[in-house]
């Protein structure tokens, strides 16, 4: 199957059969990354260019060695020592990089919607590498490849996913994933921190106690608690939280014996999960890390094609 | 124009191929020893397993085999778009190594430019040697066989195709005329 997607956006409008193909993909370039010599030459003489206006260090270094090991040239702009402190507008920050003819730009953006924006007025690929409260296409994915590893399959499992579902774009990006692949989804959280009417995204239960959420669950994922993005009136005290929603060896207990923990981090240690949990057998936490780089590169790679194809 | 079919090489004719290039390896590198066998995906891994029971069968002992995916070391990715990247497996060390590649097809001899720079990246083996089922001419690159089961003369518009049933052992060999 050919992938006919120039942007990746989101998940949303991805096929299972696209999942598919970009977690086979990555399966095959994860290779890379343990040899001697970790390049090869596929994406030569492409120009990347990641344009994070929020702050990022994994996703963004991620995707950097991502391009790096398939020898694109990749470019870093942040937001903070670009000129839309200067305030330039997005569009025409988009114009000017444009001009120097990148064939992939990597953004992320605090704005809900700034990657689309872009795919409408430039010419070059879009990859989302976080919107918002959006979507995080490129997380979910590598959550996945993570899940099929550890599980074989991700068809019929339980997947609960615990903490700030309202602003969390991991969560919305999983949920279209999972769903589509075939698994179950358990949402939970405190009642302020999940918008109602998000059983709707699929097939999805909402439970507002961490204890059921968790039962009998394949994979645990806990999201971080994003202070940036707090305001007091949906959270009474971090210490409350961590006792209500945070995992922990005890609450554990009650997922499966062979469940995996996972973290799409940074961590707030004794928030959403204690340190046992967190450094315990069950977390596949640094898994995850290791194969964004496989799912990265699968993206950038997938893009690239798309064009020659529909010029044929 | 109809579409004819012929067989130029049926399964008996494989089998003496490979057994063939089997003792014509062992000849050329004085035995198996600091010999691997690499094949290229999909069809040379095929036969690469097939080579190497016949030299391990001959010499018996061991002998170390691999599988490359050239898709990522191709030269065409602008003309043919993002194709299905297959698994490359050398879990082995390449340094020293005499290293036999194996593919079904020579034709252009892109594919085998393309197997080199992959095996360089694992390592710097101390010399490639190539085997092929078919070698069809047209090359495009200063590349020739070693090992070579059968040369058949082809137009560039004719294609040679190697079938293999679903166990992976080769059935065939068919040059198809459209």
């Amino acid at each position: 199957m050919a992938f006919r997607h120039k942007h990746i956006l989101g998940i949303e409008p991805l096929s299972a059969e696209d999942i598919q193909l970009i977690l086979d993909t990555a399966d095959s370039f994860k290779e890379i990354n343990s040899r001697d010599i970790k390049k090869v030459p596929t994406l030569r003489g492409k120009t990347i260019i990641n344009a994070f206006f929020e702050a990022s260090t994994r996703t963004r270094l991620s995707f950097e060695i991502a391009g790096k090991r398939l020898s694109a040239d990749t470019v870093n702009i942040s937001g903070s020592t670009s000129s839309v402190v200067k305030g330039e507008t997005l569009e025409d920050t988009a114009r000017n990089i444009e001009a120097m003819s990148p064939d992939i730009i990597v953004i992320r953006h605090g704005h809900s919607g700034a990657p689309h924006y872009l795919a409408d007025r430039v010419g070059c690929s879009i990859v989302n590498a976080g919107d918002g409260a959006h979507e995080h296409p490129s997380q979910a994915l590598l959550d996945l490849m993570t899940i099929r590893e550890h599980k074989g399959t991700l068809k019929g499992l339980e997947v609960a996913i615990v903490g700030d579902i309202t602003h969390s774009r991991v969560v919305r990006s999983n949920i279209y994933a999972l769903t589509r692949m075939g698994a179950n989804v358990r949402l939970a959280g405190p009642g302020t921190m999940v918008p109602p009417g998000i059983e709707r995204l699929g097939n999805v239960s909402v439970f507002h106690d961490l204890r059921d959420a968790i039962q009998d669950a394949d994979v645990v994922m806990m999201l971080r608690i994003q202070m940036e993005r707090q305001s007091k009136t949906l959270l009474p005290s971090l210490r409350e939280y961590a006792r209500f929603y945070g995992l922990n060896p005890l609450n554990l207990t009650l997922a499966k014996p062979d469940a995996i923990v996972m973290h799409p981090g940074p961590m707030n240690r004794g928030v959403e999960i204690s340190s046992y949990v967190a450094d315990g057998p069950q977390n596949v936490i640094l898994n995850q890390v290791e194969n964004g780089v496989a799912v990265r590169m699968a993206l950038l790679y997938l893009v690239s094609g798309v064009d020659s194809m529909q010029d044929q | 124009m109809a579409q004819t079919e012929t067989v130029i090489l049926d399964q008996a004719g494989i089998t003496r191929a490979l057994t063939r290039i089997a003792h014509e390896i062992l000849e050329n590198n004085k035995g198996s020893k600091d010999l691997v066998l690499v094949g290229i995906r999909t069809g040379g891994d095929l036969l690469a397993t097939l080579i190497r029971q016949r030299i391990v069968d001959i010499e018996g002992e061991e002998v170390p085999i691999g599988a490359v995916d050239i898709t990522m070391y191709r030269d065409d990715l602008a003309a043919r778009g993002s194709l299905p990247v297959g698994k490359t497996e050398i879990p082995f060390a390449l340094d020293g190594k005499k290293v036999v590649l194996v593919d079904d097809v020579l034709y252009t001899g892109r594919t085998i430019r393309a197997a080199m720079d992959a095996l360089m990246d694992f390592g710097r083996p101390s010399c490639i040697q190539l085997s092929v089922l078919i070698d069809r001419g047209h090359r495009e690159l200063p590349i020739r066989a070693d090992y070579i089961g059968r040369n058949v003369p082809t137009a560039s518009q004719e294609k040679v195709e190697v079938r293999f049933d679903e166990k992976g052992a080769p059935e065939e060999v068919r040059l198809i005329k459209s």
